[in-house]
């Protein structure tokens, strides 16, 4: 960052205006982690997402004559047991995988804030039976619910999956939400649109939840790796996304059986998995340092 | 301080009946039942069904259904297993245990190494120590338990021979304390290292914000030994919001308590509750939702009675 300290001889000093947000843009491009992250997130959504580009292979045809074949230039990540090559479904999995996890995500973000504003704003009794709400789902083994929806659904399709992942994942936003409101509309700025006749939703909506929007951006980031996990699991267990649609959870359903003979087939799905949700959690605490003014730039 | 626990107690009983009474709902919605094993049956009559449903007592209204569940619950009457006919109360007595000792190893275990860990990546700040900490527990943290417990089976259970790769003991042998523990070890490194990493960047956080309070410079110009300053002023300060989170964990610890006894074959209450969910069995899933998510409220009652403990500055009103 030298380039902007130096001064030129003669020329009027000029000064940038910073915005709130223009500083916790600059806070987040130092965070070396979390650039590594969008770099590594970026790369693997392309190449997922250009997977026909990217493989000559089909994620589904069987090749009996080339199964379990070890990691090879023609077959970089080996085949697995009906001769499928490993790469190609880890890309089409992605798809799936990375779409499961932002899409549950966008449901849970907007359900909790949603519930977070009711309780925040308007107090009183809402937010005790709100929140005595969030305690029970909080009391709930989220896994053991996943894993009877999975049963009645007898295994999910995606728009199934992101429902009922974001039906049980709103809890830490709404919670957010609704401290973030119960400090903000106590202040003078609430106070005085309130005053110059401004309705709740634009007190709301205007006001509050610009203010309040950090925490969710933070939560929100940090919720779709949990989601990527969440769903990966369900399907290893056979009760997420259904084969022969690839996902990097259901790749790994067979693992467990194959792992003496075919180890590949259990160490690349999850190391996708891993390197997708080790970014989200870089790019998480990036944006949880951007958005703390405590960060002053050049400190770290 | 013992009303306080009282009335937190009075407080989670409504909390757990509202909870076992979404689960009764959700159950409700399942497919199968005590009758699904005679559909089909061309002797399976409608006369017939008429009178199991009335004696399973699924005619009736299902609110009606529920109280009469809850009548039988607390006076020990858990129903029995549509699957293998015993009682839910001694499926779940003789499983319970297994996974408490499966948890408990993996709770001790995490709270044994995060402490120190923690604390001596707080106070050597930016050393190698504190690097290698840090970027280790962030990748066990990314890591889904399951395909560490994967990992952990084909590196030292395949390739190493160092461990079973399954069970809770060598079946047909008299009880052996060592092959206990030699069956023990990969199970709970699954659970406790993804653990681990968010219990150990938990407490360095906290010990970093406790390290630069005023009551540091205090105590370290009255002339304590650093070793006092660190352990009884800081530690004690930084740990007990801890106490929270490790209260709050205790769901993630039942999910991966299910995932891993899933891999490692460990007959446990989440083994049960899988093989219970792939067949229907609900009076088996409704005994251990019920159990699970009342370990759960207490747990995080224990947590607020033991924060209040530790932190004076906090009063039972």
């Amino acid at each position: 960052m030298a380039t902007r300290s130096v001064a030129v001889a003669g020329a009027p000093p000029t000064f940038r205006e910073r915005t709130q947000w223009g500083m916790a843009f600059e806070r987040f491009r130092a965070h070396r982690p979390a650039v590594v992250g969008i770099a590594v997130l970026s790369a693997l959504a392309l190449l997922c997402a250009a997977a026909p580009l990217v493989s000559p292979y089909d994620p589904e045809k069987t090749a009996l004559l080339l199964i379990y074949e070890p990691p090879s230039p023609a077959h970089p990540f080996g085949t697995d047991g009906i001769g499928r090559d490993l790469a190609t479904r880890i890309l089409y999995g992605g798809r799936v995988s990375l779409s499961i996890g932002l899409l549950a995500v966008a449901v849970a973000v907007s359900l909790g804030t949603l519930v977070g504003v009711i309780a925040g704003f308007y107090g009183r009794w809402v937010d005790s039976v709100l929140m005595r709400f969030v305690d029970m789902m909080y009391s709930f083994p989220r896994l053991f619910l996943l894993i009877l929806f999975g049963v009645i659904f007898k295994g999910m399709t995606l728009p199934v999956i992101v429902t009922v992942l974001g039906l049980l994942s709103w809890m830490s936003t709404s919670r957010l939400v609704r401290a973030s409101f119960l400090s903000l509309k106590q202040r003078e700025f609430v106070e005085a649109a309130r005053t110059i006749g401004a309705s709740d939703r634009r007190i709301i909506v205007r006001h509050i939840l610009p203010n309040s929007l950090a925490p969710i951006i933070v939560a929100a980031t940090l919720g779709v790796a949990a989601a990527i996990i969440a769903e990966s699991t369900l399907s290893f267990l056979g009760l997420g996304i259904q084969p022969p649609t690839p996902s990097w959870g259901n790749m790994l359903k067979d693992a467990p059986s194959e792992m003496d003979k075919a180890p590949w087939m259990a160490i690349f799905p999850g190391l996708s998995i891993f390197l997708a949700v080790v970014s989200i959690n870089f790019i998480g605490d990036g944006l949880r340092d951007a958005f703390d003014p405590r960060h002053v730039l050049g400190r770290r | 301080m013992g009303r306080f626990v009282l009335r937190r107690l009075l407080q989670a009983l409504p909390l757990l009946i509202a909870i076992s009474a979404v689960s009764f709902a959700i159950l409700k919605l399942t497919p199968g039942g005590p009758l699904a094993a005679y559909e089909g049956n061309p002797l399976f009559t409608d006369e017939d069904r008429k009178r199991l449903e009335h004696a399973f007592g699924i005619d009736q209204p299902v609110p009606l259904q529920y109280l009469s569940w809850l009548g039988q619950f607390v006076r020990g009457d858990w129903g029995y297993s549509f699957a293998s006919h015993q009682p839910v109360l001694a499926l779940v007595a003789e499983r319970l245990p297994n996974t408490v000792y499966l948890m408990g190893t993996v709770f001790v275990t995490v709270l044994l190494l995060a402490i120190p860990i923690g604390v001596f990546a707080a106070v050597k700040q930016y050393s190698w120590f504190d690097h290698v900490v840090t970027g280790t527990t962030f990748a066990f943290l990314s890591t889904p338990t399951f395909w560490l417990g994967l990992l952990l089976i084909i590196v030292f259970g395949l390739q190493l021979r160092l461990f079973p790769l399954g069970g809770i003991d060598t079946p047909g042998q008299p009880f052996n304390l060592f092959d206990r523990l030699r069956h023990l070890v990969l199970p709970v490194a699954t659970i406790a290292l993804v653990q681990l990493g968010s219990h150990v960047r938990y407490l360095r956080a906290s010990m970093l914000e406790t390290i630069n309070q005023d009551y540091m410079r205090t105590a370290r110009s009255k002339g304590l030994g650093e070793r006092a300053v660190v352990l009884r002023h800081a530690l004690k300060n930084a740990a007990i919001p801890l106490v929270t989170v490790v209260a709050l964990d205790v769901p993630e610890l039942f999910a991966g308590a299910l995932v891993t006894e899933q891999i490692f074959g460990w007959p446990g209450m989440g083994r049960l509750f899988w093989d219970a969910a792939t067949r229907f069995d609900y009076p088996v899933l409704m005994g251990i939702l019920t159990v699970s998510s009342a370990l759960i409220v207490l747990a995080n009652l224990f947590a607020d009675v033991v924060y209040g403990y530790l932190d004076p500055r906090i009063r039972f009103g």
